[in-house]
């Protein structure tokens, strides 16, 4: 049966078929490779719809409650997957709920290509029913978008779409096909996209600048390592070990970095950022050699400017031109992928130990872990804390499973406590830090990778913001677990009220509902726990149970993350508590 | 013509040999040079690069060029070195864009285009404002019932006066083009496209 149905696809793909619009978009979904698609139907897309209904064997549709779930389970299924995420939604607020994981998408280089309908062609510009100008809003958060009005330009502009969004730095992409386009019919022809004239995914190597690259690690004495997702989107895991182990070189890791690097090696240093590793920050300014792949210099990295790494030289390793010298001026750029550049410098390099400068780091790891860690991670007594949930999550899972964070405090305890063992593991909202992210986006990372345990962390904020969604996951019967870090407050927002607007609490305390009985109307075993003495077993049975699972777990009301770089501060300026 | 699209890491050998490069925060005047596929929208996708710093464009002008399909948009803005080159990167980001480049006054010539509108009277009462016209290399364009349209070339400051030397007559309206301009590099258009083609087909060696 299923042989047959294929048969009758690769008729109608090569044979110049007449077919509509709506029929030629899914064709060209599944010469793409595509199975998975995240949507929500409405007026204007009802023709792709329509044509989707004989196709569901091939191309599995995920019905989610809202769009802008739609677009996140497309992002979790894309940054676990490798493969470009794909989403649809109606014209008008379809496709206006779709915005803010498009931005999300954006300054966190996730590969996506987004559908929406669009009102018939004639009706364009008249404020029709349901029309909205979604070209000319996503155009500054897409990193390409093209509207079709016409039936015989949807193979080759969706063939684009696909070669735009996962190639070079990666990005979203978002067509918009109006209805008329769509019940059009026209020729069927499909031909992967293989290069624009104007594009340039790859730089060219240049290889006077990897030789400048090679010079400076050769004579520097305390070089530095900060890698990012830039890493992780090349694939150049094995190559960055390799360079690592030849160089000798410490590594720290950025928010999106994590899993990129194994936590567990001799040479893996700590995390960065205002909520990083004490000596992962404060070294930054006496390292003599800063070397930077796959990353953008974040403020949250780099604290202020003006005080950030003054003493040493840069090297930027990155794909994309626009990063190099935007935020932190570099002495050499070295502007190509991550596992090319590496295989290239780690030929060339020496080997070479810093056993000196590596003990400065251990050094102050040891004085992190005695004045923060062991307290949050291994307290005696009073109340649950966030860091000794993870790091119980961590040990039982041994680091393994994919950690889906929304954005908060529970997300910075989790790129602090979670040790993530395995590659494409991370899974957060980085950039534009998207309350409400954490649970669309991780079961899209189950259907993107099923045979992964996937985890979902997230605060009792955020897991309000896209809750709907309980509802595709009870749908579906998507085994992801839950886990809310309850404090009954905003609690980022609440820290920040503490340490710098004099405990003044406004608007971030919570009156929340009963939680477990909600997701118990979905049919999801929930659980709540508020003990030590609790909290092992039940993780325990979250692990081990074959379904979706809930744990909502009742932690400390006022805690705050540390270490901590307060805003606008340099990365010296770390304060412990 | 200019630089390739993909040579745009500046030589950092100065750098790497110890010394500090020199830094430039005054503001200048630069004349950004976009050349892009023709497609609509695009001018929206390259403006919102301004938009996204605060940075407002002087002029700007849109154009075909001697190859078809290609346009060419000239921009004009008034902002520091560093920051024009970052705009200068974003702008080469958006996928249609060829290749943008920036120029200083003396990289480039370059000319603007003024209308100014006057009561016919002017014309018929004297010959002050017909010398005006002969001396400052600007011509008549059209002679209505009551009022003349004059045309001018020139650079900013050159329509400027123009303009400051006739409102004692009473401007009706008074409008610029943007401005264009053609840098001094020998390179042609066609050149740099052929080498734009080779190199978006450059796959990662992995």
């Amino acid at each position: 049966m299923e042989t047959l149905l294929a048969k009758e696809i690769e008729k109608k793909v090569n044979h110049g078929q007449k077919l509509s619009g709506a029929e030629a978009v899914i064709l060209s979904l599944l010469c793409e490779g595509v199975d998975t698609v995240f949507g929500y139907p409405g007026g204007a897309i009802m023709p792709i719809y329509d044509a989707l209904f004989q196709y569901q064997e091939q191309l599995r549709h995920i019905l989610v409650r809202h769009e802008q779930g739609a677009i996140h389970a497309a992002q979790g299924f894309a940054r676990v997957s490798g493969k470009v995420g794909v989403c649809m939604a109606t014209s008008g607020p379809g496709a206006t709920n779709l915005i803010t994981g498009i931005a999300d998408a954006k300054i966190d280089s996730t590969p996506l290509v987004c559908i929406t309908g669009q009102v018939a062609s004639h009706l364009l510009g008249t404020d029709a029913f349901q029309e909205t100008d979604v070209i000319g809003i996503s155009m500054p958060v897409t990193k390409w978008n093209y509207q079709v009005t016409s039936v015989e330009e949807i193979p080759e502009v969706i063939a684009k779409a696909f070669y735009i969004a996962h190639s070079g730095r990666p990005g979203p992409v978002l067509i918009d096909i109006t209805k008329d386009a769509q019940f059009a019919e026209a020729a069927f022809k499909y031909k992967k996209c293989e290069n624009i004239r104007s594009y340039h995914p790859v730089p060219k190597i240049n290889h006077d600048h990897i030789q400048q690259a090679v010079d400076l690690i050769n004579q520097a004495s305390k070089p530095y390592m900060l890698i990012g997702q830039g890493v992780i989107l090349s694939g150049a895991e094995k190559e960055l070990i390799t360079f690592v182990e030849k160089s000798g070189i410490p590594v720290a890791s950025t928010l999106l970095g994590l899993s990129a690097f194994p936590p567990d090696h001799e040479l893996y240093v700590g995390y960065l950022g205002m909520h990083g590793n004490y000596g992962a920050n404060i070294l930054t300014n006496q390292c003599d050699l800063l070397i930077a792949v796959g990353m953008r210099f974040d403020d949250r990295v780099t604290g202020n400017l003006e005080t950030y790494a003054k003493q040493a030289k840069v090297l930027h390793i990155e794909i994309d031109p626009a990063e190099i010298d935007k935020n932190v001026k570099t002495n050499v750029a070295v502007n190509a992928d991550a596992k090319e550049a590496l295989s290239l410098l780690t030929e060339k390099i020496n080997k070479r130990a810093y056993p000196e400068w590596l003990a400065q780091f251990r050094e102050c790891n040891d004085l992190e872990k005695n004045k923060v860690i062991n307290h949050h991670i291994h307290p005696a007594k009073g109340e649950l804390k966030m860091g000794e949930v993870i790091h119980l999550i961590s040990e039982k899972t041994k680091g393994e499973a994919i950690v889906v964070t929304d954005v908060g405090q529970h997300q910075m305890a989790t790129s602090r406590y979670y040790k993530f063992r395995s590659n494409k593991s991370n899974v957060t909202s980085g950039g534009l830090g998207t309350m409400g992210f954490a649970l669309p986006a991780a079961f899209g990372a189950k259907i993107g990778a099923p045979e992964r345990q996937v985890i979902a962390i997230i605060g009792d904020g955020g897991f309000q913001m896209t809750l709907q969604e309980l509802g595709s996951i009870f749908q579906y019967k998507v085994p992801v677990k839950i886990v809310v870090l309850n404090n009954n407050f905003l609690g980022m927002v609440r820290q920040w009220q503490q340490l710098f607007f004099e405990k003044r609490y406004s608007s971030t305390e919570m009156v929340n509902p009963n939680f477990t009985a909600i997701v118990s109307g979905y049919d999801i075993k929930a659980k709540k726990v508020s003990t030590r003495e609790k909290i092992g077993e039940t993780i325990d049975e979250m692990l081990a149970h074959q379904g979706p699972y809930f744990m909502e777990v009742i932690v400390e009301k006022e805690e705050n993350v540390f270490p901590m770089v307060p805003s606008g501060a340099c990365v010296t300026e770390i304060r412990l508590e | 013509m200019e630089d390739k699209k993909t040579d745009q890491i500046i030589d950092k050998n100065i750098a790497v040999n110890g010394m500090a490069m020199a830094e430039d925060h005054s503001e200048k005047t630069f004349t950004i040079s976009v050349l892009t596929e023709n497609k609509s929208g695009l001018l929206n996708g390259v403006t919102i690069v301004f938009t996204r710093r605060k940075v407002n464009i002087e002029s700007i002008n849109v154009s075909i060029t001697e190859v078809e399909g290609v346009s060419r948009y000239t921009i004009l803005v008034r902002c520091t070195r560093e920051v024009v080159e970052k705009i200068v990167k974003q702008i080469r980001k958006l996928v249609e864009v060829l290749g943008a480049f920036v120029y200083e006054q003396e990289e480039i010539h370059y000319q603007e285009l003024a209308l100014y509108k006057v009561q016919t009277k002017h014309i018929m009462n004297g010959n002050k404002v017909e010398n005006l016209v002969r001396n400052n290399g600007a011509r008549i364009l059209v002679i209505e019932e009551d009022y003349i349209v004059i045309e001018k070339t020139g650079h900013i400051h050159e329509t400027h006066n123009m303009f400051e030397k006739l409102k004692p007559f009473g401007v009706l309206e008074f409008v610029r083009s943007g401005r264009i301009a053609i840098s001094k590099s020998k390179r042609e258009t066609t050149t740099f496209l052929k080498e734009l083609e080779e190199a978006s087909k450059i796959k990662i060696n992995k």
